[in-house]
């Protein structure tokens, strides 16, 4: 948005608050006052693009009544004109209105879209108040399974499912990503959503400007245990923050590949589970789709083809084999044993071992 | 419940040769409300089918209708299937309406997950392709041909198939109630979700081929209705004469020949992957379900305009009628339509800004769907300025009128702050869109529909609708639909995603419960309409209108009489201004009483109902696997076409002597009631 008009967002706000939307006042419109900086500009950006709109959509719908009212047919001191169907002054101004109002959205729409973009790093943490120089994101890596929400913390060597804590005013990227099918990953209190894909990585970059205990959710629906593919967001103070990680550390368990496939299956409500390690590289392998080992990674099988398809199979392997692990409910995919490391052009990855 | 052979319980494990997956299973011995649904129909259809056997109505109605090439026939047949199917899609949108409001604290609401989606999954397809579609194109097919002085459409029997091919999809899509299930994706059936990974049962290809025969028809019929608008206008028609309605009903034909076949394609792709183990759509094997999303929406956008262009031309008649007025700006309600048929093509990833775009593809497809409301603020000024200095009459095709300005304009309002890519990324998917969707489709859509059947009921059938109960049922329906979706608009604002069978937050029950009282008050207004058109049925003498221009008409269908004839017009009217019959009658047209000639007219023919037939046939059994079947119903299928082919029988003649007697009767009705 533009710097000028996010100065006159605050006043406005109350203003349309106070007044227009006072039948809301009684209700928790989080989306309108969110405690997370970035869903606050974009529930501004509502607020504006609203009364920007009003200027026209008000003026309309009063004649449609005023109109209505004074030329009915029972109104004869009214004027009467049959043949009256052209005027060019007042065709420009029909044409030029909405054309006006739409440069100045279409304007704040081409700024905000790139100021807002997920995928950017946020430059404030709040108003007036930019992310200081040499400040690391918290990052984040959320897995969207059938039908609960597995959060890794590659920094902290952690993972949790169901719910994902982080420490207030710090910026944070998430890294997002799927199994099955597609969901969308929302936390209405911190930013606006985005679709978790399998096979794709998705970004979010935000910041939690208030404690709390928030709710998160899939807003794409996902099939049958969707309703309850729910999470808890906490904002937390740094002391809280070290103090759940502490918790989240003294669990005792780990996530691996082994456990992690018996989490893939479908379930829902599942409680919130902490993990105290998570297996190097498990992310990487939920990315690109070779948890089961025995499954070659998405990003080799596209190196090769990139290659000229030097995988095509020579030696009487079997290349497409059946899920045998983790949610069974994919069709076949491409064995790994189908290339061999001599077959590569040049070491893509170096798969991480149990 | 979460594991899949549960939840597409109805898949036998292993296939018969004649049945395929097919089995007792299918039926739903284990849901008390399907069963309850099922008796209920069951008695329904036995007594209407009885009844039409007692008083021997088959013969009639084969001859008459069914078997029909009459556009204005087919057209009414349209509008029947539109209207029953609006009782099933309303059906659903209760039972969604009532589980939101109940399913809190704990409680499951009354429908389990997997019912509860196919409901909301059918609700949306039923509303789209059976309900809007068959209306708008059963208005099109009535009045298009009648507005350009023209007998009939360009390809009569192309027509009658058209409409059995509807009819034949929305069938399918029924049969899926009571034999198997229904999909349970969301009415666009993303994959992977609707691959057969993740949907093994039987519910997506009811979907798929209930779609595709559907879909056949609708291309077809958008072929004829362009070709006919191009061909066979009446002489000095010209492009800019034509009537608002029919230049909407045009840039909507565009628009279905070059989307439909999208459709076509990409549910084909996903049946390929669902049947023959292609991989287009998959997460594995280099499969892009993100394709999918593109393609359905390239399709899906335009036929948004689809809908609400015809709704769009049947308001600027009313207004320009029951304001006593030429229409404002004719010129640039052209163009505005014009510019809103190419824009449309250009806006479909709006759908998915949330799903990772870069931020330039996102503006540029945020900005131009903030284009398109330009034209569209346009029309809304061309009908606030066509009711300025008019003599404007509160019949009840204006009131539905104005009632859209009103509701329709809020929409719109909606629909470009969802434009915006970084707050749609807070309201997509969310209540606020469901709002958003429906104020557009019901405020205009919908409205249009009734503001359109109010219109030319008369046309059609000779009287005038009674007065008393079609205003309940705007005030009914006004009022309901204020009640169900603002407060979904509230919903959207606190963060409340659609498609949730249940809710943990207990603020937010007032909210639905608010909601379900205005689906009841819709229901009521569903029953007013439809007392309405029973009451004035027996009341029609007292409605009867003798002149065919019970409304000071402007355009040609008015000049003829109501019912019109079989052959339309006795003589092809010339047209020397855009309100022709306004002209006409201005300049004191006289109406010819002798010298009628022969007319040559198409003939009925069963073809088209064998056809869609075989075509129900062929995707039932590609449903259920059953493949011998398919093989003979393709072949049935292919062997009837060719048999058609060799029916020379296709036309007769109306005697000259007969056209003379029928406008006789017509003068004589004239001379004693005019």
């Amino acid at each position: 948005m533009f710097p000028s008009a996010s100065r006159l967002v605050s006043p406005i706000r109350g203003l349309l608050l106070a007044g227009a939307m006072l039948p809301l006042a009684g209700c928790n419109t989080i989306v309108l006052n969110p405690p997370g900086d970035v869903a606050a500009q974009q529930g501004d950006l509502i607020v504006v693009a609203t009364l920007l709109m009003l200027l026209i959509i008000v003026p309309v719908i009063a004649l449609t009544l005023v109109f209505a009212w004074r030329y009915r047919a029972g109104n004869t001191k009214a004027v009467y004109t049959p043949d009256w169907d052209h005027s060019t002054q007042l065709e420009l101004a029909i044409w030029a209105a909405p054309l006006l109002i739409i440069i100045a959205l279409g304007a704040i729409t081409w700024v905000s879209t790139h100021k807002l973009d997920p995928y950017r790093p946020i430059d404030r943490i709040a108003a007036g108040r930019p992310v200081p120089a040499g400040t690391k994101p918290l990052v984040i890596e959320v897995v969207a399974l059938d039908w609960k929400w597995l959060f890794l913390y590659p920094e902290e060597g952690i993972a949790t499912v169901n719910e994902v804590a982080v420490p207030v005013d710090r910026p944070i990227q998430f890294k997002i990503t799927g199994v099955t099918v597609m969901n969308s990953f929302y936390v209405p209190a911190l930013a606006g959503q985005i679709y978790a894909m399998p096979g794709m990585e998705t970004k979010l970059h935000a910041v939690m400007n208030a404690p709390g205990d928030y709710a998160g959710f899939s807003a794409n629906y996902s099939g049958v245990g969707f309703s309850e593919m729910r999470f808890r967001f906490k904002g937390m103070s740094d002391a809280d923050f070290q103090r759940w990680l502490s918790t989240v550390r003294s669990s005792g368990t780990a996530l691996a590949r082994a456990n992690y496939l018996q989490l893939e299956k479908p379930s829902a409500s599942e409680p919130v589970r902490h993990y105290a390690r998570v297996e190097a590289g498990l992310y990487d392998a939920i990315l690109n789709r070779c948890v089961d080992p025995n499954k070659m990674c998405m990003h080799e099988m596209m190196a090769i083809d990139a290659a000229g398809g030097r995988g095509i199979d020579r030696n009487g392997t079997r290349t497409l084999v059946t899920r045998s692990q983790g949610d069974l409910r994919g069709g076949r995919f491409v064995s790994s044993a189908m290339c061999r490391v001599e077959d590569l052009l040049f070491p893509i990855i170096q798969v991480p071992q149990l | 419940m979460f594991t899949m052979t549960a939840a597409s319980g109805n898949v036998s494990a292993v296939d018969s040769l004649w049945l395929g997956r097919l089995s007792l299973d299918a039926l739903p011995f284990h849901d008390p409300i399907l069963i309850a649904t099922f008796v209920m129909v069951a008695l329904g259809g036995a007594a209407a089918l009885g009844a039409l056997t007692w008083f021997r109505l088959w013969g009639y109605l084969w001859r008459e209708w069914f078997t029909s090439i009459d556009h204005k026939k087919i057209g009414i047949m349209y509008m029947v299937l539109g209207l029953v199917m609006l009782m099933r899609g309303f059906a659903d949108a209760l039972m969604m309406r009532m589980q939101q409001a109940m399913a809190f604290n704990g409680e499951a609401g009354f429908l389990p997950p997997h019912h509860y989606d196919q409901i909301f999954t059918a609700h949306g397809v039923i509303m789209i392709f059976f309900v809007a579609m068959p209306m708008v194109t059963g208005l099109m097919n009535f009045i298009v041909p009648l507005q350009i002085g023209a007998r009939d459409v360009s390809f009569p029997f192309l027509n009658n198939f058209s409409f059995w091919m509807t009819a034949s999809g929305a069938i399918l899509t029924m049969t899926s109630l009571f034999v198997g299930e229904f999909a349970a994706t969301g009415w666009l059936a993303y994959p992977p979700l609707s691959g057969i990974a993740f949907s093994p049962g039987v519910g997506v290809d009811y979907y798929i081929w209930g779609l595709q025969i559907a879909g056949v028809g609708t291309l077809l019929s958008g072929i004829n209705l362009l070709v006919t608008i191009v061909k066979m206008r009446a002489p000095g028609m010209t492009m800019m004469r034509m009537p608002v309605f029919t230049w909407s009903a045009l840039c909507t034909n565009v628009l279905i020949v070059a989307a439909f076949p999208v459709l076509t394609a990409v549910l084909g792709l996903l049946a390929l992957d669902r049947y023959a183990g292609t991989n287009f759509f998959t997460n594995d094997l280099g499969g892009n379900a993100m394709m999918y999303v593109n393609l359905i929406w390239i399709w899906g956008h335009p036929e948004v305009y689809i809908l609400i262009l015809p709704a769009f031309g049947v308001f600027s008649e009313v207004v320009a009628t029951f304001s006593g007025k030429r229409l404002f700006g004719y010129t640039s309600m052209v163009y505005a339509m014009l510019v809103i048929t190419i824009l449309a093509y250009l806006v479909w990833l709006h759908h998915f800004f949330t799903m990772g775009s870069g931020a330039s593809v996102n503006s540029f497809f945020g900005i131009t769907t903030m284009i398109i409301s330009i034209p569209t603020g346009a029309k809304i000024f061309n009908w606030l300025f066509t009711m300025y200095r008019g003599r404007i009459r509160f019949e009840l095709p204006m009131l539905w009128t104005i009632g859209f300005m009103v509701i329709f304009t809020i929409g719109g309002m909606t629909g470009v702050l969802l434009a915006v890519p970084p707050a749609d990324f807070v309201l997509h998917n969310s209540l606020f869109l469901v709002a958003h969707f429906h104020n557009v489709i019901i405020g205009g859509v919908l409205f249009g529909m009734f503001a359109g059947i109010n219109y030319w009921w008369p046309k059609a059938f000779g009287f005038k609708l009674d007065t008393f109960w079609g205003k309940c049922s705007f005030w009914f329906w006004t009022s309901g639909f204020f009640f169900a979706f603002m407060p979904l608009y509230v919903l959207g604002l606190m963060g409340v995603t659609r498609r949730m069978s249940k809710f943990d937050d207990p603020s937010l029950q007032i909210w639905f419960v608010i909601a379900a009282f205005g689906a009841l008050l819709v229901a009521l207004g569903i029953a007013c309409f439809l007392i309405q058109m029973f009451v004035s049925i027996r009341r029609r003498e007292a409605l009867r209108d003798h002149t065919g221009d019970p409304w000071q008409g402007r355009t040609l269908e008015w000049s003829t009489s109501s019912p019109p004839p079989a052959y339309n017009f006795a003589f092809t009217p010339i047209v020397h201004d855009n309100d022709a019959w306004w002209d006409m009658k201005r300049r004191g047209y006289v109406r010819p009483t002798q010298g009628f000639n022969a007319v040559h007219m198409p003939k009925n023919t069963a073809a088209g109902v064998v056809l869609a037939a075989l075509s129900t046939l062929c995707g039932f059994a590609l449903v259920w696997h059953m493949w011998p079947l398919v093989l003979l119903s393709l072949l049935a299928l292919i062997a009837a076409a060719i048999v058609h082919t060799f029916n020379y029988k296709r036309d007769y003649h109306i005697a000259a002597d007969d056209v003379a007697h029928t406008e006789e009767a017509r003068t004589q009705a004239l001379a004693a009631y005019v």
